[in-house]
């Protein structure tokens, strides 16, 4: 691949767009370490995830169709989420079960998706070379990226070759966070009891930083971990990954 | 507030009941996690165990046929309930037939489902729960939090106290065992003097006409041998062809719900009594019941189908560790409870168990028979959204999104007015109350945005790239 590199569509997702771009920008330094040709569609918006998981089907078929004809003709589309990339990769053809034409096209769409960290990982066996980190950091597992797409060992992996970073394991770091999307503003008072524990469980860790692969959750669990007065600060892998470790942590002014 | 959640804060309030809850899911999910990794074949186990329980499901009739025709040749009598009335008062009339004062019941969640508590309370039968925590559930007057562990939410020390109040000549009730022994004292002249038993059936064995229950107590051999009359409620969808798929199953079951390799007791009864046999029930009958499961064939949960009941889903649910069981309302609580409840109680009263789920996939992940949970509990939101079930605030939000989401630069534009006065909200990086974001920042800070969108950014920066 290396003489001939791919054409990468970065598909940052709704959250990056709006809350951290900075994500975003991680992304894009990653994808060209390894001399990916990168576009940014502008055509982009959301996955369509809120209607799907809100039993707006329609909806999300209609979002579908706009992001799998945004998308056609890459090589590779890379998600720095892993559950918006599932929703792109698992759901989309599902959602056209019984319109072939579009099937098909949600099936080529799905194949040419990424994860971003284990894109990194498994597509180029990518290593952080002279980033430093000199901090504590533990690992939360966002389940769609874990159970969907098995992002598990990549992003640790990953993180092991950063100097000086030293990464502490986090008890139920396979357990939902208690996120879940519209679950989390719909149902308030339970979201808010599952993220106390995960928030327990982080600080129990004693790490500096709580690093994942999944904005919103990072968002449920240092918004959380702020409320509760945690000096834990949080990022997403890749901006670590891309050296970014020493700017602003999510919630931090700039 | 919904009915639901009224239940569900005083479930969050209840302190106690987080106690009950962890003491017992920590250590189910500890040990079945044991139970797994010594197990290298689970994953093939699971893939025939789903296999089995999909072939009788396409083949339903063929095996209840089969069932009933080798059921009877033992002697049982056989009989269809289409629903959880129907089933009730055929169990009613058989007890009435035998002239039965005192029933011993035990645990069934079919039992629970079609109300037979009740109908028997109903019919002036005395009724003796003889499962432990089904004992316990009776004493102090409530249903089952957990389909395994019926009293899951109450913790010993409750039910110590619950024995004193209760029990005949309790003694000490310090520890656990005292507890057991002072239940047993005063179950075990209940079962010796009941004139029908009743039991479930994990699985009903169609090439034998047998039945199969398991158990830890031994309290359904008690209830189902010294009785004269026998009977054994059961829904259709607990059919296996034979033996051989039943010892798959069993191992599946046993170390999903408790982490046991086998429960203490695992017994298979076939018909009643024969001349020569030292002991058995003189009459036994099965009553075999749909009550919504041919239903649930028909509106395309034929999956749920392959549920053994054994409970792992709830002990490895996030939300259920926090609410417990009563507070979903149903007799089937938790991920399975959740795709159930809306076919057999209807999705309009019950729209929030499928939506107070985060859809994270641990249940479907550790479910032995590979339920997919998470693609189901959807399904139940997608009717729920077709329907108009919607309430009208998030709908609202979600076809004003939507509509911007088709619209990229229209989203772009309406984003970035909206990331400019989000900073007006923030102190120090952070918003801790800003309008229309109550369902967030009531227990979460939300981070103030980084400025634009990226694709703005993004734009400036290659713009001036350009230059």
């Amino acid at each position: 691949m290396k003489n001939n590199p791919p054409r990468v569509a970065l598909f940052v997702t709704c959250l990056v767009d709006a809350m951290r771009p900075q994500v975003g920008f991680a992304a894009l330094a990653l994808l060209e370490q390894v001399n990916c040709t990168v576009d940014v569609p502008m055509g982009q918006t959301c996955c369509g995830q809120p209607a799907l998981n809100s039993g707006d089907q329609d909806g999300t078929r209609q979002i579908a169709r706009q992001n799998i004809e945004l998308l056609a003709g890459y090589d590779h589309v890379v998600v720095p989420s892993g559950s918006c990339a599932a929703t792109i990769i698992k759901d989309y053809p599902d959602l056209f079960e019984s319109d072939p034409a579009w099937h098909a096209k949600a099936v080529n769409l799905a194949g040419r998706t990424h994860e971003l960290l284990s894109y990194m990982n498994d597509v180029w066996g990518w290593r952080p070379k002279g980033v430093d980190c000199a901090e504590t950091a533990t690992y939360h597992d966002s389940c769609s990226g874990l159970r969907s797409l098995n992002v598990q060992a990549q992003p640790r992996q990953m993180l092991a070759a950063v100097t000086g970073l030293e990464m502490r394991p986090l008890e139920g770091a396979n357990v939902c966070c208690g996120f879940g999307g519209t679950f989390c503003v719909k149902y308030p008072d339970i979201s808010n009891a599952i993220v106390g524990e995960k928030a327990a469980a982080i600080n129990a860790t004693g790490a500096d930083l709580l690093l994942g692969g999944d904005l919103g959750c990072l968002m449920n669990m240092a918004g959380k971990l702020h409320r509760d007065g945690s000096k834990v600060r949080a990022f997403h892998a890749a901006e670590i990954l891309a050296g970014m470790g020493n700017g602003p942590a999510i919630g931090e002014p700039a | 507030m919904s009915a639901f959640q009224g239940r569900v804060s005083s479930a969050l309030a209840d302190a106690t009941l987080k106690i009950a809850i962890d003491r017992t899911t920590n250590t189910a999910r500890t040990k079945r996690a044991a139970a797994i990794g010594a197990w290298p074949e689970f994953a093939e186990a699971r893939e025939l165990g789903r296999d089995i329980k999909d072939h009788v499901i396409a083949n339903l009739e063929y095996y209840l046929t089969q069932f009933e025709a080798n059921a009877i040749k033992t002697g049982a009598k056989v009989h269809w309930a289409r629903t959880g009335q129907e089933a009730c008062e055929i169990v009613v009339g058989i007890c009435k037939a035998a002239n039965a004062k005192s029933v011993t019941r035990s645990k069934s969640m079919l039992g629970e489902e079609i109300g037979l508590p009740h109908a028997l309370e109903a019919a002036g039968i005395e009724r003796v729960e003889t499962d432990l925590a089904e004992h316990i559930i009776q004493l102090a007057g409530e249903k089952p939090s957990h389909i395994i562990w019926p009293a899951l939410h109450k913790t010993r020390e409750q039910v110590g106290e619950l024995f004193r109040a209760n029990h005949t000549d309790p003694g000490a009730l310090a520890s656990v065992e005292q507890m057991v022994n002072s239940a047993r004292r005063n179950l075990r002249e209940k079962f010796m003097a009941a004139d029908v038993g009743i039991s479930g059936a994990n699985f009903l064995i169609a090439d034998t006409g047998g039945i199969c229950t398991v158990t830890n107590e031994g309290n359904a051999e008690l209830t189902t041998t010294p009785p004269r009359v026998h009977i054994v409620t059961v829904g259709i969808e607990k059919l296996v062809p034979s033996m051989t798929e039943a010892m798959t199953m069993l191992r599946l079951l046993v170390r999903s719900a408790t982490g046991a390799e086998l429960t203490q007791y695992t017994t298979f009864h076939t018909g009643p009594k024969r001349p020569g046999d030292l002991d058995g029930p003189e009459e036994f009958h099965i009553v075999l019941v749909d009550a919504g499961r041919t239903k649930m064939l028909a509106e395309g949960l034929a999956e749920m189908l392959r549920c053994l009941r054994c409970g792992a889903c709830m002990n490895h649910c996030v939300v259920f560790r926090q609410i417990g069981g009563h507070a979903y309302g149903s007799t089937y609580p938790g991920p399975m409870g959740s795709v159930i409840t809306p076919s057999q109680d209807g999705i309009e009263q019950f729209q929030d168990l499928p939506r107070a789920c985060t859809l994270n996939g641990q249940c479907g992940e550790v479910c032995p028979v590979a339920i997919p949970l998470p693609k189901l509990i959807r399904g139940w939101r997608t009717k729920a959204w077709v329907q108009g079930y919607e309430p009208a605030i998030s709908k609202t939000a979600l076809l004003l999104w939507r509509f911007l989401a088709l619209r990229p630069g229209l989203y772009q534009f309406a984003s970035n007015i909206a990331l400019r006065f989000m900073p007006i909200f923030a102190r120090s990086g952070w918003i801790a109350k800003m309008p229309l974001a109550g369902g967030w920042t009531t227990y979460r800070d939300l981070p103030s945005p980084q400025g634009g969108t990226f694709l703005s950014q993004y734009k400036a920066k290659h713009r001036k790239a350009a230059k």
